[in-house]
């Protein structure tokens, strides 16, 4: 309770109604489950794929990416394995980062990482399933 | 950040041990929180011997037995003992409860008593809950109404829309929910908490409101409504049996009908 202590005069029901309702929030909300329930048959297809394909060596391993099937998955995959975890990390980050300058530079840090690397993937997979 | 260990100055010290009369068969130890905001002191845990056999079966036929008896100084809300009036909630060996409602027989060892956590506390036992009451006022708990009763009787109801209302109605708001959700801890000056919350869904399922819409706006919000992650302690912890946790999640699943 950050504005408990700080010293007010405003009353408490002036600063619980606050900025007011931001009427968002759903969207996000909605995605984290459509992600989370989109990630049990694809992280599972994965899994299963890599165990399969363990000791075949990169070469094999490239021309199963290029199937175009499991490029198709393998970018299902990633997008909703980097949406679901940048929805996952705003909320922890919303959750216990309370100054706003700090909050804001931190999800804007955790959102350029989780791009780049989401890009990387998806770069990767392209690759394999275009020149591979 | 939020901060997960007492300040220096609310770290909690051991207090005075206040024994019963020696020969005493059935002794039950209550460890009990105490701060006193004039003396300038750390909290302490005051410990109190209390002889069963002159005592009421509930934690607070102890508490009263003891301010009665041994300290006239511990200071702590009741009223009904009879679990209706919400005013005793405390937390009793990590749980918070009523306790009128909770009975010494269930608590095993030295009971430890606390006050709500996270909460600013006035005195002893007793927390400022001025926070979660002007929430509570914020989501406007009366029923709003345009189209004017009959002259002659008043807003009706079929059975199945009163039935409605069951589990929602009985809440009391002690807030042990409210204060046992670590959501409501680390941001409860922008989070409504689950009594909040499940006073809101109760307007929203009554038949008669006519103000479901603007009630829904006013709460579909990334902190009032959706800082709930589910961890059911509410739940788990109202000593009158409800469920908070499905209430908010019914608060959602209008949010999201009403989009699509």
């Amino acid at each position: 309770m950050a504005n408990m202590t700080a010293v007010t005069m405003r009353s408490t029901l002036g600063r619980v109604r606050g900025l007011g309702a931001a009427r968002s929030g759903l969207l996000e909300w909605w995605g984290q489950r459509i992600t989370a329930a989109a990630l049990v048959p694809l992280a599972i297809w994965f899994v299963v794929s890599l165990l399969v394909h363990l000791n075949e060596g990169a070469s094999s391993v490239a021309h199963w990416v290029a199937r175009p099937w499991n490029g198709v998955l393998l970018l299902a995959l990633l997008i909703a394995l980097f949406r679901h975890l940048g929805l996952g990390l705003k909320v922890v980050i919303e959750d216990y980062i309370h100054a706003e300058a700090t909050k804001l530079a931190t999800l804007l840090v955790m959102k350029a990482v989780l791009t780049l690397f989401w890009i990387a993937a998806t770069v990767s997979v392209l690759k394999l399933a275009f020149a591979g | 950040m939020a901060s997960f260990s007492l300040p220096a100055n609310s770290r909690i010290g051991e207090g005075r041990t206040h024994k019963v009369a020696p020969g005493t068969k059935r002794i039950k130890t209550f460890r009990i929180y105490r701060w006193n905001p004039d003396d300038g002191a750390n909290p302490r845990f005051d410990s109190y011997e209390v002889d069963l056999d002159s005592c009421g079966p509930m934690v607070l036929d102890a508490l009263i037995k003891i301010k009665n008896e041994v300290d006239p100084t511990l200071t702590f809300r009741r009223s009904c003992r009879e679990g209706i009036c919400g005013s005793c909630a405390m937390n009793i060996d990590g749980t918070n409860t009523l306790a009128c409602l909770k009975p010494i027989a269930d608590l095993e060892g030295p009971a430890r008593i606390t006050p709500l956590p996270h909460m600013p506390v006035v005195k002893d036992l007793v927390p400022n809950l001025n926070q979660a009451y002007a929430q509570y006022r914020s989501i406007e708990p009366w029923l709003k109404t345009e189209t004017l009763p009959p002259p002659d009787g008043e807003q009706r109801q079929s059975i199945a829309e009163r039935a409605a209302l069951d589990g929602m109605w009985e809440c009391i708001l002690c807030f042990c929910c409210t204060t046992a959700c670590p959501s409501y801890w680390w941001n409860g000056d922008r989070y409504l908490g689950p009594a909040v919350l499940l006073a809101a869904y109760r307007w929203l399922a009554d038949s008669r409101d006519e103000a479901t819409g603007e009630r829904l706006d006013s709460l579909e919000d990334p902190f009032r409504l959706y800082r709930c992650h589910t961890i059911m302690n509410c739940t788990e912890t109202c000593p009158k049996g409800l469920n908070p946790a499905r209430a908010i999640g019914r608060i959602k699943q209008m949010i999201a009908e009403r989009a699509g």
